[in-house]
């Protein structure tokens, strides 16, 4: 008995030396320094994959057959569109960890989030918008998937400054919280909203569920610019999130 | 060169999504450097 009684206290005392571990970046204080090694890393990544994505986006990759050179706005576009919708999702997901464990950090990660999304949704929306005048004759249309990333763009901006607009910082995070939580409602409108209504935006080129309907090389090249963005988004994020540290604690 | 920059009367679309995009994240970045190096001054300053 005074065995097993033995065992379950160290079973006990493992459990809760792997979850302090977990815990001891969730400090401000010691996530400081990481940060910082995380954006240096993520940031050489972010330069050697958009300059790899480049390279084979231009030189590598052939004209299409139908679009010319005008589809070379895909290593762009899609890429930023992806990160728009993804950096959300984060964001979302930091928020209602900061909300349910209290965890002063989540907000600083969510609140960092916010500008790069921004500023994803945009660049997705205004390279759509250069791509859509030469094949569509359009800068734009009021269609299912134009429409709903640009109200991804207004949940950014809402989130921003509802955040700027309330002093007290823990009520500041709450109700960004969720207002980011409601929002992610809006992004799988964004992603379906090809199938669900009749849009002059086209289809998913790539899908988990079936094989990509573009060149090798053309894919390759719209994935390592999605690398890149996503590199650039994370060293974005942890020097911001050290500015929010520095000012906060 | 001048082949690469028309792109086949596509070049005002192409580059002006590359150049926005890219000058955009570049903003960004010049933006975080600089409340970075405020916020340094002002630790320098600090009592």
């Amino acid at each position: 008995m005074g065995d097993r009684g033995g065992a379950q206290d160290l079973d006990r005392m493992t459990t809760n030396t792997q979850s302090m571990r977990w815990f001891w970046f969730a400090s401000p204080a010691t996530f400081y320094p990481l940060a910082r090694t995380i954006a240096w890393i993520t940031g050489v990544l972010a330069v050697a994959f958009t300059l790899a994505g480049l390279y084979v986006g231009f030189v590598v990759a052939p004209t299409d057959a139908t679009q010319g050179e005008a589809y070379r706005i895909i290593y762009i576009h899609v890429p930023a569109a992806w990160m728009s919708m993804f950096l959300y999702v984060i964001m979302a997901f930091w928020s209602a960890v900061g909300l349910a464990m209290n965890t002063r950090l989540s907000a600083m990660v969510a609140r960092s989030l916010a500008p790069t999304g921004a500023l994803f949704t945009f660049i997705a929306l205004w390279t759509g918008s250069l791509w859509g005048k030469p094949t569509w004759g359009a800068w734009w249309v009021w269609d299912a998937r134009l429409t709903s990333e640009l109200i991804l763009l207004f949940l950014y901006f809402g989130y921003m400054a509802l955040q700027a607009s309330i002093d007290d910082r823990r009520r500041a995070d709450r109700a960004g919280a969720l207002l980011a939580i409601v929002g992610v409602v809006n992004v799988p409108i964004i992603y379906y909203s090809v199938q669900w209504w009749n849009t002059l935006h086209q289809g998913a080129s790539v899908s988990l569920t079936r094989a990509p309907s573009m060149a090798k090389t053309m894919l390759l090249g719209m994935l390592l610019m999605a690398l890149g963005f996503w590199m650039y988004s994370i060293a974005v994020t942890m020097i911001r999130v050290r500015c929010e540290i520095r000012e906060n604690e | 060169m001048k082949d690469l920059l028309y792109l086949n009367g596509y070049g005002f679309y192409v580059w002006g999504s590359y150049f926005v995009t890219f000058a955009l994240l570049a903003i960004e970045l010049a933006v975080l450097h600089q409340r970075t190096k405020k916020q340094s001054e002002a630790n320098e300053t600090a009592p």
